[in-house]
């Protein structure tokens, strides 16, 4: 709304307030429609900058057949806004989904991670926790093992209010730090994919730039580099960034073919910049492991 | 409500003429509430929408808590100023969230010294930025880094300040609506201001520990006061037969959640089946009970 326009608005609100109330009360529904916002769905940043520069000369297809990303409606906490990549095909030596790379297109940092897959992992499903800044799309590309890459994304609107999108309680998720925990499917069995949840506690911190107000400074300090390995054979990789909620939390599949050890190996880092990765500082190395016994 | 509504957009339309003085209701000698509307914050309601006011001492007043824009901070001046003649000494920011603090900037002047929660700074640090950018979109009102203003005076545990023949007693409490809750007991009237540590009719809003909020609603529970102000609803005189539906609501996400933790099931299917039996009882429900879901599972599955 122009300034003239939310002028003359204004004016005509006051005016309705010498009507009578059911008038009054069908008016100013009718004159705040105009006032709600219904933020566009723009691929631009998509278009314009991150498919050329993850992606460059690669042919894409548009396509729920292969990959389908899950994301609720709104993010009904910025902080923590879980999704889910569902694949369609099976992961077998022959043929399988190598990567799936995942964005929030209007976040400052739109990368949420590159998580590469492996024929062990029995079925390419992953979920995960984002933050969400604002109305974006969020999308996941699948770069099959031929060479193929198939995308499929999901508009989420943002939440209002009081919300931001950081951890509730830093203090908490900083105390417990590294901290990992794994939980297998209690429907797991012999040779079959079974889906497993990986928690890693950590604060994942964005980095604070409110340092002129309030003298206090923090740069990002968030998690990097993940992989988890059956008996020392690769399920997944993870390399991923400050869009991935304090405390990640990661759910995929392996397949048990005998007893042995599920193995969780990150390392974390931090930035200068929220929106940049040129300079950073490595972090530590954490590593924990889990018996499983199918 | 719709005249209030009316009247705050004729309200924003005149702001740059006199301000108008926020109304305050006196619920006992020498406190002053002005009582918000349950509604989200908004374009139309430019983010007034929570309980707020003033304590006035024999030498000067305590503000506690400053509105949800620059304007309704302005007006909320403008009502101490109609009311006594004593001059602002102490600006008491209840904890970080928008509603609270965004009329800071109305009282920023010599002598007047803001106090909050040892981790407020910490908090408006890490959200500064997004919910600056966020007003405008969110709220249509124009905020600056300069809006953001941090305490001059931390609360570790507990600090006494005196308005004069009255002393006010701040309480800095562990991580429970948010990790930077402060509450104000005023001897004279045995009036706790609880902020958002109490939300009567509106639902209660998870911001930091669902455990921790009902540890410190437990220990609460055991004292006397003669009036409690909520951050959102009605002055409680009943305390603490009011503060139940809270605590009742907030037990039941626990309860229900720890089940769905020993089942092994997953935080998608809890925000969509726990606590919906609340449902009924409260006011903005739809608006935040999943965000409550996701930030109470997120907490107790490290338990």
């Amino acid at each position: 709304m122009a300034a003239t326009e939310t002028i003359q608005y204004y004016k005509l609100i006051a005016r309705i307030k010498l009507m009578n109330n059911k008038i009054k009360l069908s008016l100013i529904l009718m004159l705040l429609v105009p006032l709600v916002s219904f933020a566009a769905k723009d691929e631009s940043k998509w278009n314009n900058s991150l498919k050329n520069q993850y992606f460059s000369g690669v042919s894409i297809q548009e396509s729920n057949d292969v990959i389908e990303i899950e994301a609720p409606y709104r993010a009904e906490d910025p902080a923590l806004v879980p999704i889910k990549i569902i694949s369609k095909i099976k992961q077998t030596q022959q043929n399988y989904i190598k990567k799936i790379t995942v964005f929030v297109d209007q976040n400052p940092f739109p990368l949420v991670g590159e998580f590469g897959l492996t024929p062990e992992t029995g079925k390419a499903n992953l979920a995960m926790r984002v933050r969400v800044n604002s109305y974006s799309y969020i999308r996941a590309v699948a770069e099959m093992s031929d060479g193929k890459f198939y995308m499929s994304k999901k508009f989420v609107k943002a939440s209002g209010g009081c919300s931001a999108p950081i951890g509730a309680d830093l203090d908490a998720a900083m105390k417990r730090l590294g901290k990992v925990k794994f939980k297998v499917g209690k429907d797991m069995q012999l040779g079959e994919p079974v889906a497993t949840q990986l928690l890693i506690s950590h604060p994942n911190i964005t980095g604070m730039q409110m340092d002129q107000v309030t003298r206090f400074i923090k740069k990002s300090h968030f998690v990097n580099q993940l992989k988890v390995t059956f008996n020392d054979k690769v399920v997944l990789t993870a390399k991923i960034d400050i869009a991935i909620s304090a405390d990640p939390n990661f759910r995929f599949y392996f397949i048990p073919n005998k007893r042995g050890t599920l193995k969780a190996e990150f390392t974390d880092m931090s930035c200068e910049s929220p929106i940049s990765r040129a300079v950073c500082v490595k972090g530590k190395e954490y590593s924990s492991e889990y018996q499983v016994s199918p | 409500m719709k005249h209030l509504l009316l009247g705050l957009l004729v309200f924003f339309s005149q702001n740059t003429l006199a301000v108008t003085a926020l109304s305050v209701t006196e619920i006992t000698s020498g406190i002053f509430v002005h009582f918000g509307n349950h509604e989200l914050p908004n374009k139309t309601n430019h983010g007034a929408v929570a309980n707020i006011g003033f304590i006035v001492g024999d030498s000067c007043v305590a503000v506690i808590d400053t509105g949800g824009n620059p304007e309704q901070g302005y007006a909320l001046k403008k009502a101490i100023e109609q009311t006594t003649d004593k001059p602002v000494c102490y600006v008491i920011n209840t904890h970080v969230h928008p509603d609270h603090i965004y009329g800071n900037i109305a009282f920023k002047q010599k002598g007047v010294k803001f106090i909050g929660h040892k981790k407020l700074a910490r908090a408006m640090a890490t959200r500064g930025a997004y919910y600056i950018e966020k007003a405008n979109e969110q709220l249509d009102i124009k905020l600056q880094e300069k809006h953001i203003i941090a305490p001059d005076k931390e609360v570790k545990k507990h600090l006494f300040i005196d308005l004069g023949g009255r002393k006010l007693r701040l309480t800095a409490h562990p991580t429970a609506h948010t990790d930077n809750d402060l509450t104000v007991f005023d001897q004279k009237t045995n009036t706790l201001w609880m902020s958002d540590l109490l939300f009567i009719e509106h639902l209660p809003v998870i911001d930091g520990s669902l455990k921790g909020w009902l540890t410190e609603l437990n220990r609460m529970e055991k004292h006397h006061y003669q009036y409690v102000v909520p951050g959102h609803g009605p002055v409680v005189t009943d305390w603490p037969k009011s503060l139940q539906p809270e605590k009742h609501y907030l037990n039941t996400l626990l309860v229900e959640i720890r089940e769905m933790l020993a089942q092994g099931r997953f935080i998608e299917e809890a925000i969509e089946t726990v606590g919906y039996s609340e449902k009924d009882k409260w006011k903005l429900f739809d608006q935040f009970h999943k965000r409550n879901v996701t930030t109470a599972f997120a907490e107790l599955e490290w338990e």
